[in-house]
């Protein structure tokens, strides 16, 4: 699971039709703690603002699938190459449920797909970065599902039914996701001089991209708040980013490779770690399509998706020919 | 051939043909046409990598070097695989994996049905355990041949001509050499002559339910069982053992 | 070439023998076999189920939100209708 505060780009409308009084009942319902369900009457901002998120949430399942996929060919040993491939495989899954929780809120997955292939949709800026040696499978599921989990377990809560029920499914499924991360992690860490020093070089490339993940500053984020109040968002980017690197730092301890901020230190008097400033223009770059990836991934995706034009419309036109001989 | 190098030579062109399907499968991950087919290529990925993992380590128990599963997969060179042919062949697009799979499972299914019954009791026991995930993969690529050849015409011709192009490649399921002719005397093994009568059988009622036609008697490829490949094969062991050989003394 | 999205269905899997199918979400799959094989494959990958059953989404006959006090709330106050609304004498067993 990898979303982001991905709650750039938004532009909703608000529609007209809508009165006090629906919106008061509405607000009522979501701070009882009722979940919503998806014929219930919704404000379009809200719908809006699910649609948007959950797609994208999907599309990052569907382009994660890529860089892991790159080293599934390549996996160093037979079990290793097995377990890539279900978690891999657990991504489509997820992209697979996201659609249809989005899908429940009226918009298709032929649309939401549409949008990826077009540029319009965007998805987890991290899966722009390139996958060079094993250990980034190491560190893609030790810290990007590990800053995925730290999103995706609030969700479950989320005030819409689907979403929330299908973020249930998706956690517990990725359970295993980022301890197989770790596990290489510390294989490597224990292995060879030339092994660490791969560790220590994924770290070095992923450990910002992974905290960007969380989005932008509180500060900065649009509609943190809102989403809050419709408790589609349970914590804001800033706590999910420090309890992130809370947790984090001590296992790249354990590990015996080093975190790349010289800023970073342990605060006594909060309990907490103090890092350093990401480097937002970097954020901005990437999400605004310019990583070192962003090309490639949407090529791929859309490269697949015309070959297969042929094949749904093989299938369609079966069933159709099925239908009309079961007519006769 | 001793009768255990027989078994041993056996047990590894089972598991061998097992990897190098499961690595041209996993090549089209994030490629399928719908998001559903994704979970079905790795589901049945998953299924070939499980099942190499015991043939080889079976292999490995048989030999008594303490070789293990990897070291089969990465350590040996191009001449040492002896997976059939078809399975090494690039995937092409849907249409030909799919004919791929299919020819290949159709015949994949009655041998494991009669390894079940050879007298190797690991060998029996993974092949009673491999044929459920067959049986099912079979279903599923039936079922796909048969919605490409009735689909659209551009599909029929489409799948057609991938028939044509495999089709070369499975006369060499059923040529047997001196490892068949030994393997079905010393340990009940599989009759291939009456296997290839079941296959045929099955395969002519799907294509012809898929209002496709079966190719001519033509020229048979072979030489995947005997360690001789085709170009592409030197590229997939390159690729899939490249981290094995590049850092050989290390654990993963 | 038809380029409409092949159709939505909705996944039921009874998890053991002795209990009922439950809802476990939505595929798209271009016929009814296909969406069988599509719930296997997707919804049965950890030992979920031993049996499924697949139905098209439109097919479903559901009841209508605006609706939901008409349909549910008279339901409510007949208390009567649950055991706990009886009041058992200190002595009595078996009841």
């Amino acid at each position: 699971m990898y979303t982001q505060g991905l709650d750039q780009a938004g532009n909703d409308k608000q529609s007209g039709v809508e009165t006090a009084e629906q919106l008061a009942a509405f607000q009522k319902r979501v701070d009882a703690e009722e979940k919503i369900e998806a014929k219930d009457w919704m404000p379009e901002a809200y719908r809006r603002t699910l649609i948007r998120q959950i797609s994208q949430h999907a599309h990052s399942e569907i382009i994660g699938m890529q860089p892991e996929g790159n080293w599934l060919t390549r996996a160093p040993s037979l079990k290793r190459k097995a377990i890539l491939l279900a978690k891999v495989q657990d991504e489509a899954g997820h992209g697979l449920y996201l659609y249809s929780a989005a899908e429940t809120l009226g918009v298709s997955r032929d649309q939401m797909v549409a949008d990826l292939l077009s540029g319009k949709a965007k998805y987890s800026s991290i899966f722009n970065y390139p996958t060079l040696t094993w250990a980034d499978i190491g560190a893609i599921g030790w810290l990007v599902d590990g800053a995925a989990i730290m999103n995706q377990i609030p969700l479950c809560r989320c005030s819409y039914g689907p979403y929330a029920r299908a973020m249930v499914r998706v956690c517990k499924e990725e359970s295993f996701h980022q301890r197989q991360g770790f596990d290489i992690m510390l294989t490597l860490c224990r292995g060879t001089a030339a092994q660490k020093a791969m560790a220590q070089d994924a770290l070095n490339r992923w450990w910002w991209p992974s905290l960007m993940m969380f989005g932008p500053n509180d500060t900065e984020s649009k509609h943190s708040a809102q989403s809050m109040a419709w408790k589609i968002k349970r914590f804001s980017n800033d706590e999910l980013r420090q309890k992130f690197v809370d947790v984090t730092v001590q296992q790249a301890e354990f590990l015996g490779i080093r975190v790349p901020d010289d800023e970073l230190s342990f605060d006594p008097e909060s309990g907490h770690y103090t890092f350093g400033e990401i480097d937002w223009q970097e954020f901005i770059d990437v999400v605004a399509g310019n990583g070192p990836c962003n090309k490639q991934r949407l090529e791929k995706r859309q490269y697949a998706h015309n070959e297969g034009e042929w094949v749904r419309a093989a299938a369609q036109a079966y069933a159709s020919k099925q239908a009309a001989r079961a007519a006769a | 051939m001793s009768a255990d190098q027989t078994l041993i030579a056996y047990t590894l062109r089972l598991a061998d043909n097992a990897l190098i399907l499961a690595q041209r499968m996993i090549e089209l991950v994030a490629a399928e046409p719908e998001l559903e087919e994704e979970l079905a290529n790795a589901n049945f990925a998953l299924d070939y990598i499980g099942q190499a993992r015991m043939l080889y380590s079976h292999a490995g128990e048989l030999e008594g070097n303490g070789r293990s599963e990897d070291e089969f997969a990465f350590m040996r060179d191009e001449h040492e695989f002896r997976n059939l042919l078809l399975l090494e062949q690039p995937n092409g697009h849907f249409g030909d994996a799919l004919v791929r799979q299919f020819l290949f499972e159709a015949f994949y299914l009655h041998l494991l049905e009669a390894l079940i019954a050879c007298s190797d009791q690991g060998l029996s026991e993974i092949a009673a355990r491999a044929i459920k995930e067959v049986k099912y993969h079979n279903r599923h690529s039936a079922q796909w041949l048969v919605r490409l050849g009735d689909g659209t015409e551009f599909s029929r011709e489409r799948v057609q001509a991938s028939l044509d192009n495999a089709w070369r490649y499975t006369g060499e399921m059923f040529t047997g050499d001196d490892i068949d002719v030994a393997f079905q005397r010393d340990f009940d093994g599989p009759n291939l002559n009456a296997i290839r009568d079941l296959w045929k059988r099955d395969v002519e009622r799907t294509v012809t339910e898929a209002t496709l036609r079966l190719p001519d008697e033509q020229w048979m490829v072979s030489g995947g069982k005997q360690g001789q490949h085709s170009e592409h094969f030197g590229f997939l062991l390159a690729e899939m053992q490249y981290l094995q050989r590049s850092f050989p003394s290390a654990t993963w | 070439m038809s380029k409409q999205e092949w159709p939505l269905y909705e996944v039921f899997i009874r998890s053991k023998a002795g209990l009922s199918h439950r809802h476990a979400g939505s595929l798209h799959a271009a016929d009814d076999q296909m969406a069988l094989s599509n719930a296997r494959d997707t919804y049965t990958r950890r030992s979920e189920g031993v049996s499924l059953w697949v139905v098209r989404s439109d097919r479903i006959v559901a009841s209508d939100p605006t609706e939901t006090s008409a349909f549910f709330e008279p339901a409510e106050d007949k208390i009567y209708r649950h055991p706990t609304f009886y009041e058992i004498p200190e002595g009595v067993e078996n009841l």
